[in-house]
């Protein structure tokens, strides 16, 4: 090589970088500009359904978080009350339960009570990166469909508050999690009205996001129900 | 000496090189959209802060704050090609034989140290320099590394139930995460390093990174 075809080679090379950078900031753009899909561009939707989707083949029961306590007497970190600022009478509160449209069942807190009360723990973690520690009571989800006649078949479970303000939905293997408990005290007391009394989900193989306080509806469904943060551009699965 | 046209970085270097340089940006940029929403890290002294990460004022005035969503959707995707590119990267180096030139061996150390007092003061003489010289062997070395552990800590923060024993071997979820903030600063820092010594280095240099040729 010589000097002419150093310089010949230089300029088509920086050509070359050049076009690649304007080809590189033009598909950060283009993404940015794709229709939106639940709060963001489908493109980055659909990453994160790609990595939903091998992670939730990669779930495994087994695998818990730690089952570690908050020490007695601590109160359980309260963090966004959407779906609690409607007042509700607890007394005639109802657990209303739904297959796909049709209600199959208004249970209250004291029939739901008589199913085998769990007392576990554990470390729960926050979409926002912090995680917390606490011990809660409940009946679990598992026990609470075998006993009322609840199938398994249906891909989805959706929750909601009384008033529709905040719903979540969860593929069913999540919800059959040993961990994950319809509950109803937290560090050894009755849940407090910030923390989703009378009746709330804690789901701790999910983001916090997913265990709903203060439910008034399940629903059991093969079309995925509505997802309060999945509309705001957060990933549906959100599993840990 | 006549000067000569010689072949300094081949062509598959030169891509993993550039293909990162973007894609780490953006990660770093995602990530700093996340990691607003649990901004916790800070240099202390005893009970005075010496500098928290980040200045409150900073998120307005760059724009990045209550953007959480944004940077996890961002930073889940990008993620695939910036550890594709890394280990694409890391294969090259082995199947083609260039660790040799990148990976430090036992007179890199003494070598770095001159390198270091030279660029203090530069009647220092440099060492043998080769291709890469002890501190640039040591650094880029350290980098890829780097790379390594954001995987790992970044997989653990990611999975850390399903991939327990990977945020076990991390030191746990807050040891993760705290390691995946610190390296990310640690990137900040080598760009500064990398730019300025580049910048030094001059135009020969910087050119062989683009077009692949010096001029020796």
């Amino acid at each position: 090589m010589n000097f002419a075809d150093l310089r010949k080679k230089t300029i088509r090379s920086f050509l070359v970088a050049g076009l690649i950078t304007v080809l590189g900031v033009g598909a950060t753009v283009w993404v940015k500009g794709q229709p939106q899909d639940g709060g963001i561009p489908w493109v980055l939707r659909a990453a994160h359904d790609f990595n939903a989707g091998l992670w939730s083949r990669l779930f495994s029961t087994e695998r818990s978080p730690p089952r570690v306590g908050a020490p007695a007497g601590t109160r359980p970190r309260v963090n966004g009350a959407v779906g609690l600022e409607t007042p509700i009478d607890v007394k005639t509160w109802r657990l209303n339960v739904f297959v796909e449209t049709k209600q199959v069942q208004a249970l209250s807190l004291a029939s739901l009570k008589l199913l085998p009360v769990i007392n576990t723990a554990t470390q729960f973690y926050c979409i926002e990166g912090w995680s917390t520690q606490f011990t809660y009571s409940g009946v679990r989800f598992s026990e609470f469909m075998k006993s009322f006649g609840l199938e398994t078949r249906y891909r989805y479970v959706g929750l909601e508050t009384p008033d529709h303000q905040y719903y979540v939905s969860v593929d069913m293997d999540s919800m059959l999690h040993p961990q994950t408990l319809l509950a109803f005290e937290m560090n050894e007391r009755p849940l407090s009205g910030e923390n989703g009394a009378p009746l709330r989900l804690v789901i701790p193989i999910k983001y916090g996001i997913k265990s709903l306080k203060r439910i008034g509806a399940i629903r059991f469904s093969n079309t995925r129900p509505p997802d309060y943060w999945a509309e705001r551009g957060y990933d549906w699965y959100s599993g840990l | 000496m006549k000067e000569t046209i010689q072949l300094k970085h081949r062509r598959a270097a030169r891509w993993f090189h550039w293909t990162n340089f973007p894609l780490l940006a953006l990660m770093l940029w995602s990530g700093i959209l996340i990691y607003w929403a649990n901004d916790i890290y800070r240099i202390d002294a005893g009970e005075y802060t010496i500098f928290r990460f980040f200045p409150r004022s900073w998120y307005p005035a760059l724009g990045i704050d209550h953007r959480l969503a944004e940077g996890m959707a961002w930073h889940f995707f990008l993620q695939w090609f910036f550890v594709f590119n890394g280990m694409a990267f890391v294969a090259y180096t082995v199947v083609s034989g260039e660790w040799r030139e990148l990976v430090p061996d036992i007179r890199s150390f003494r070598d770095a140290w001159h390198v270091v007092l030279h660029d203090l003061n530069a009647r220092h003489p440099l060492p043998p320099q080769g291709k890469y010289n002890g501190a640039q062997r040591i650094t880029y070395t350290l980098i890829i590394l780097f790379g390594v552990l954001s995987t790992l800590t970044g997989y653990a923060i990611f999975k850390p139930v399903q991939l327990y024993w990977l945020r076990e071997l991390m030191g746990g979820y807050e040891m993760a995460r705290y390691i995946h903030f610190w390296l990310a600063i640690g990137y900040v820092l080598f760009f500064a390093l990398h730019v300025q010594q580049v910048v030094r280095a001059g135009w020969n240099n910087f050119r062989a990174m683009v077009t692949g040729y010096e001029l020796r």
